[in-house]
């Protein structure tokens, strides 16, 4: 791959606002998917959780 | 800024999607998975044990993921015969905004954290009928049976009929005849509910090739089978208060949606074949909505109370 062949490319502003848009998306989803894992770990193990032998 | 070898991409057809949020969750059909959130809820909700309010939401979560990555990868798949048929051509894929790659990740990626979720913070035998129910759907339906045979429905209808069986298991942990139940009123629900809607919709499923019941076996032979059918419903519907799982109020209330459903398909049975209009088959798909939503719904008010008399005795 030869550098001088290398070409870079501007999104479009409706490229920009999408991928924005899925970013929040995403953002957002993780954040209630790691409170989901977090409460639920606490409610199946109770609050021994951080007593338990390794 | 993106970094790219031009020739690459040019010659890929590669550009940035402009696909948003909206698009994925359309892969998802909220319309099917709100059906599928309701009937795994009752099933959950009618199960006679104690529930943890955080395991049923998380039960509820992962099933509704679940039931979504199965219509992200049914899309993927389907999305040749979606663009030539009206009620699905505008789907994410057909209409361009997002690719068929895209939706195939985005459903593989879904179904293994919904399995994953529902098996280890639920239990594995709720988590082994979530992976079973987007196999079914996803392989035997969508790829096999679908294109293939006009008995697609009937034996594909068993990926939607087994929610509240998930419900009933994340609860319970177990399978009973209570849940084989309402497996089997969404089981026996879906061909009349299809082929109404295949009825007015024939030409579109002639056009995408798809062998639905009108246009391999003819319309007088589906009229036959809807109405068998919905006979079928109705006698099942009223199984939960014959083997004493709910109530009198709950058999009534069956009783009166399944004369309902027979009704509408006997106006069907009836329907002269040089009616084009079929205003008995629209009138059967709307009713048979309402039907699946009145029993259920009269099915979890029922547990709602039985829950409550308990508690008040306790």
């Amino acid at each position: 791959m030869a550098v001088d062949k290398l070409e870079t490319i501007t999104p479009t502003e409706a490229q920009l606002k999408a991928r924005r848009n899925r970013n929040i998306a995403i953002g957002v989803a993780l954040a209630l998917f790691v409170i989901l894992v977090y409460v639920a770990s606490i409610v199946r193990l109770g609050p021994a959780i951080l007593n338990r032998s390794m | 800024m993106a970094l790219l070898e031009k020739d690459s991409y040019e010659a890929s057809g590669f550009q940035l999607s402009e696909a948003t949020a909206s698009d994925y969750l359309a892969l998802l059909k909220p319309r099917v998975m709100s059906l599928v959130v309701f009937t795994a809820f009752v099933g959950m909700l009618a199960a006679p044990v104690p529930l943890n309010p955080m395991t049923a939401i998380t039960a509820i979560i992962s099933i509704a993921i679940g039931a979504g990555a199965s219509g992200a990868l049914n899309m993927w798949y389907d999305a040749d015969i979606d663009a030539v048929m009206t009620r699905t051509s505008t789907r994410p894929i057909p209409a361009g905004k997002v690719k068929p790659g895209e939706a195939l990740a985005f459903g593989l990626v879904l179904s293994a954290l919904s399995v994953l979720t529902l098996g280890v913070f639920v239990n594995w035998i709720a988590g082994g009928l979530l992976a079973f129910t987007i196999f079914f759907y996803a392989v035997i339906y969508t790829m096999w049976l679908k294109r293939w045979t006009p008995q697609n429905i009937v034996i594909g209808g068993a990926a939607g009929s087994f929610p509240p069986m998930i419900g009933w298991a994340a609860a319970t942990g177990n399978i009973s005849l209570e849940s084989v139940i309402l497996f089997l009123i969404i089981f026996l629900w879906t061909p009349p509910h299809f082929w109404a809607l295949a009825l007015f919709k024939s030409g579109d499923y002639e056009r995408a090739g798809i062998p639905m019941m009108p246009n391999v076996a003819g319309e007088e032979s589906t009229r036959k089978q809807i109405f068998a059918y919905a006979l079928l419903v109705a006698i099942v519907g009223v199984l939960p208060w014959y083997f004493g799982f709910a109530s009198a109020a709950y058999g009534l209330v069956a009783v009166l949606l399944g004369a309902g459903f027979v009704w509408y398909s006997w106006q069907v049975l009836r329907m002269s074949p040089d009616d084009r209009k079929m205003k008995p088959a629209k009138a059967l798909f709307g009713y048979s909505l309402l039907y699946l939503f009145g029993l259920f719904a009269a099915y979890l008010a029922d547990s709602i109370v039985e829950r409550a008399m308990t508690a008040a005795g306790a």
